[in-house]
């Protein structure tokens, strides 16, 4: 299937207004030495029926969320999307345009994104949000930078309870910006010692960790602070209706994965970096921002500004090079929120509390099942220790129709991660629980 | 925000039916988010009107240089919306995705077909990552034979996320200049270039629409001091199935699958950069890779100690790649070069039809898209390229690309693609020589322009100045 609209006259007759004889003279200046001398190595192009079978076929060998329960997390959420999230952020108008260049074409994606940094500015309770990032892992590299070119300073301390994938990437974007970060320990789960000194740029917290724990975190923002580095808080959108938002912890960045604002968990990506700063750091911003502003006749609009920040002016001087970005994501994510609204945040975070807690009561009752951490706060995701390697547990229980979560190094490989969200029901829980029992006995 | 009532709601959840939780109360939210309160049907006319206050491929043509901006295939739509993809956690066992994991492996073998390389990761997120990807390859390559070297040459021509990858992969750009033709200056190049030099970063066809004619001479002489090249594949497009970067003499390849194949970009995102490499550089490439067994399954492989480690949370936008291999799929060996083919010759053909009151900016032959300059026109009339691009607007036209590259004064870069018909580049040539004629008869129509917009003229000054960045 192809999608170029020329007949045969229309290329004779374009390639005698050009003044050419053939197609292949259009490729004239391509030296004969670099030209490929065969058709690719590809199949046939095939009909739009053909491919969506062989895609169907491929789809229909993996067994989705839809298939088995999904008590799976770890920075991946099964949430439920609303139907008017994708009917709206879905519009074709939005889905196949470009970054705004001309705004007065452009008026709705700004307009949403400028009402999508109003919403991650709320519910940080900080002053200044982007237009989005690529996701939370690569959300944090850019606030790391953010912190070191704020500060001139070179370390970056790493909570413990950070995603391991997360600081993964940062050790990778630190090889190019010079820095390795330091893991320090939280030997109960939560808390741990950052080794302050004067030549720390960041600490980072992420709260609720990646135990599902809940850090001490005002009590960590507040060593960063008077050690006069920036405190990063990495957290979860979804727990900011219940949970105190990192503005008022003492955070200086807050970065998430906003993938359970509206968007599908498809197999890790496209997800959504969200970044929100302090207003001292909005000209170290990485990526769009919108503002508003007025036309000539006075009307408000919105244009994408502080753009002298940007790769396209400042080139090795920009604050970051991000130039495609995860719009639609956020356009999703105000959508989302904007169904949501203050009540259904709350509700929402109320309910994934209390399923998880119901689940880690219902679970830890199987003998020989126990909190990793036991007597440590969680919001919706907890780490259990389980009498046998986690990896086998998980794959036991997918026979019987459960995602159980997602197996930790920790407990020599006998840990397991498992996230609860508003979408599991008392009886799904009960039947996982009784599931996990039947696998371990 | 103004539709926004106490009291009012959308949203709905299940009742409850597990004991409510209290969390600590230190750490309790006190006071909720000041978020709207409204009814779905408000939503759903709010941002319906919102999409219609916004431009799309689907709205008509767009010609934005560098963009890539063709027509989206619906069915890939369909294809990554199945819930076997998109209801796939990303931590799932191996055995339960193996459709996805093959899915992947099919594409890298199919990109790295395309580009001539060896191996890909399909983990950056979009062509900037893509970049930085390539960048730290080369850094962790330099470092295993000694030295990560310091400079990273750069055309004068290059895009904007170019020498800030080179930045952020923490290197130095050393800037090239371009020839009177717009091609790399390759004397210039061969002075430059030292054993302090880790490589070349070059677009081909370059941001001036125009093939490296000297490709090889140049990559040798990066390949003589040691350094690698790595190609920009936002151009790709005008090449596909007649030429391949691998054997232009290319070690590092990005592919931006947002303008090559199709995928919807989003109003700004999401987008993919994978990156294809060399043999010899393969063994750098991000982790996790999927790697086929014997058996002809799948699995993530996340060995390696060569890695350079991780640019994506997990796979990289999983959902986007898979629209990119629906893409391949359709078009086939044979389709994807009538692809280089049909946007190479709409762009001939549309500089054709407005040379006259847009001259190329350089004599070349452009390939996918071309550079005209509006400086003549600014010279008789005062009007600039930017006014040029508002009037488009008014005449009922998505402007093309203005003010890049920087070297050429009042660029207008102009990328019809392949999917628009002669009668649209009919149309698009007519409203271009339109404006031209009236630069010089009415000039306040392209001063005032746009006026058929929802809002005119923007006063971006004022939106830097007073900053308003939420409600
Ligand atoms: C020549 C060139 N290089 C690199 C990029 C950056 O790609 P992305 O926007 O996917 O990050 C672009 C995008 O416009 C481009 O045109």
């Amino acid at each position: 299937m192809r999608f170029a609209p020329h007949t045969d006259e229309d290329v004779g007759r374009m390639l005698e207004a050009i003044g050419l004889r053939s197609l292949d003279d259009l490729f004239d200046q391509i030296p004969p030495s670099v030209r490929l001398d065969r058709p690719l190595d590809l199949p046939d192009g095939a009909s739009e029926m053909e491919v969506l079978a062989d895609l169907e076929a491929l789809a229909g060998r993996n067994r989705s969320a839809d298939d088995l329960v999904c008590f799976a997390g770890a920075g991946a959420y099964d949430h439920y999307v609303p139907a008017v999230v994708w009917a709206l952020a879905g519009r074709s108008e939005f889905a196949t345009s470009y970054t705004p260049y001309q705004p007065e074409l452009s008026q709705g994606v700004l307009q949403a994104l400028f009402e999508y940094q109003s919403m991650i500015c709320e519910l940080t309770r900080l002053e200044v949000a982007n237009a989005s990032l690529y996701d939370g892992a690569t959300a944090l590299a850019e606030a790391v930078n953010v912190a070191r070119s704020a500060l001139g300073r070179e370390r970056v301390l790493v909570s413990g309870g950070v995603d391991p994938r997360y600081v993964e990437t940062l050790r990778t974007f630190g090889r190019g910006a010079g820095y390795e970060p330091e893991v320090f320990p939280i030997p109960l789960g939560r808390g741990g010692e950052p080794p302050v000194g004067p030549d720390v740029a960041a600490v980072i917290v992420q709260h609720p960790n990646a135990y599902g724990v809940l850090e001490p975190a005002r009590e960590l923002f507040e060593i960063a602070h008077q050690a006069g580095a920036r405190a990063i808080h990495v957290f979860d959108p979804l727990s900011l209706g219940v949970l105190a938002p990192p503005g008022e912890l003492g955070a200086d960045l807050a970065v998430a994965e906003g993938q359970g604002l509206g968007n599908h968990l498809s197999f890790g990506g496209p997800y959504l970096g969200v970044i929100a700063a302090r207003m001292e750091d909005v000209r170290r911003l990485p990526g769009r921002i919108v503002g508003e502003t007025v036309d000539v006749d006075g009307m408000v609009g919105y244009v994408l500004t502080l753009q002298a920040r940007e790769q396209h002016i400042r080139r090795e001087k920009a604050t970051s090079n991000i130039c495609t970005n995860q719009t639609l994501m956020a356009i999703a994510a105000t959508v989302y929120l904007a169904w949501l609204g203050p009540q259904g945040l709350v509700e929402l975070g109320r309910q994934c509390a209390a399923k998880a807690a119901y689940a880690a009561e219902r679970l830890t009752e199987i003998p020989g099942v126990e909190l990793l951490f036991p007597g440590a706060p969680f919001f919706k995701e907890f780490a259990l220790r389980l009498p046998r390697p986690a990896s086998t547990v998980r794959d036991a229980l997918v026979d019987r129709g459960f995602l159980a979560g997602v197996p930790l190094p920790d407990a020599d490989g006998h840990a397991l991660l498992v996230a609860v969200t508003e979408r599991r029901s008392r009886a799904e829980i009960e039947s996982f629980a009784e599931a996990m029992r039947e696998v371990l006995a | 925000m103004d539709l926004s009532r106490p009291g009012r709601r959308a949203f709905s959840l299940p009742r409850l039916d597990v004991p409510p939780v209290e969390l600590p109360g230190e750490l309790a939210r006190r006071t909720p988010p000041v978020l709207p309160e409204v009814a779905e049907r408000e939503i759903v006319s709010h941002y319906t009107r919102l999409s219609q206050r916004n431009y799309g491929v689907d709205t008509g043509v767009y010609p934005l240089g560098s963009c890539s901006m063709k027509y989206n295939p619906k069915v890939a739509e369909v294809a990554a919306a199945l819930p076997g993809f998109r209801r796939l956690h990303p931590l799932q066992p191996d055995h339960t995705v193996q459709g996805a994991l093959e899915l992947l492996w099919r594409l890298e073998r199919a990109l790295c077909e395309i580009t001539g390389m060896e191996r890909a990761t399909l983990q950056p997120p979009a062509g900037a990552c893509g970049e930085l990807t390539g960048l730290l390859l080369m850094r962790a390559h330099h470092t295993r034979q000694g030295n990560p070297r310091r400079r990273v040459a750069i055309p004068d021509s290059a895009h904007g996320t170019n020498p800030a990858s080179v930045r952020l992969a923490g290197y130095e750009a050393l800037h090239i200049p371009s020839d009177a033709r717009g091609l790399v200056d390759v004397s210039a190049l061969e002075k430059l270039l030292d054993q302090d030099v880790a490589g070349l970063m070059l677009t081909n066809p370059n941001t001036l629409g125009l093939f490296e004619e000297e490709i090889e001479k140049i990559a040798a002489a990066v390949h003589g001091v040691g350094g690698l090249v790595y190609y920009d594949g936002a151009n790709l497009n005008a090449i596909l199935g007649r030429c391949r970067p691998g054997d232009m003499g290319f070690d590092i390849v990005h592919i931006n699958t947002h303008k090559t194949f199709a995928t919807p970009h989003g109003g700004g995102g999401p987008g993919a950069g994978p990156v294809a490499v060399t043999k010899e550089l393969a063994r750098y490439l991000p982790r996790p890779l999927v790697e086929r067994n014997e058996d002809g399954t799948f699995r993530l492989e996340a060995g390696g100690p060569d890695s350079i480690g991780r640019m994506h949370g997990f796979f990289g936008n999983f959902g986007i790649l898979v629209r990119a291999y629906v893409y391949v799929l359709l078009h086939g060996r044979d389709g994807l070069k009538e692809v280089a083919e049909r946007s190479v010759l709409n762009a001939n053909y549309l500089a054709e039809l407005i040379k006259g009151a847009f001259p190329l900016a350089m004599p070349g032959r452009p390939m996918h898209e071309f550079v005209a300059t509006a400086k003549p026109l600014k010279d008789d009339t005062g009007i600039r390229a930017l006014d040029v691009a508002k009037r488009m607007i008014d005449l009922g036209y998505h402007p093309s690309t203005v003010y890049f590259p920087l070297i050429v004064e009042e660029a207008m870069m102009v990328e019809p693609t392949e999917t628009e018909t002669k009668e649209t580049l009919d149309g698009l040539g007519r409203a271009f020589l339109q404006a031209a004629e009236e630069a010089r008869r009415d000039p306040e129509l392209l001063h005032a322009a746009p006026v058929t917009t929802p809002v005119r003229r923007l006063d971006e000054a004022r939106a830097a100045r007073q900053l308003k960045l939420r409600w």
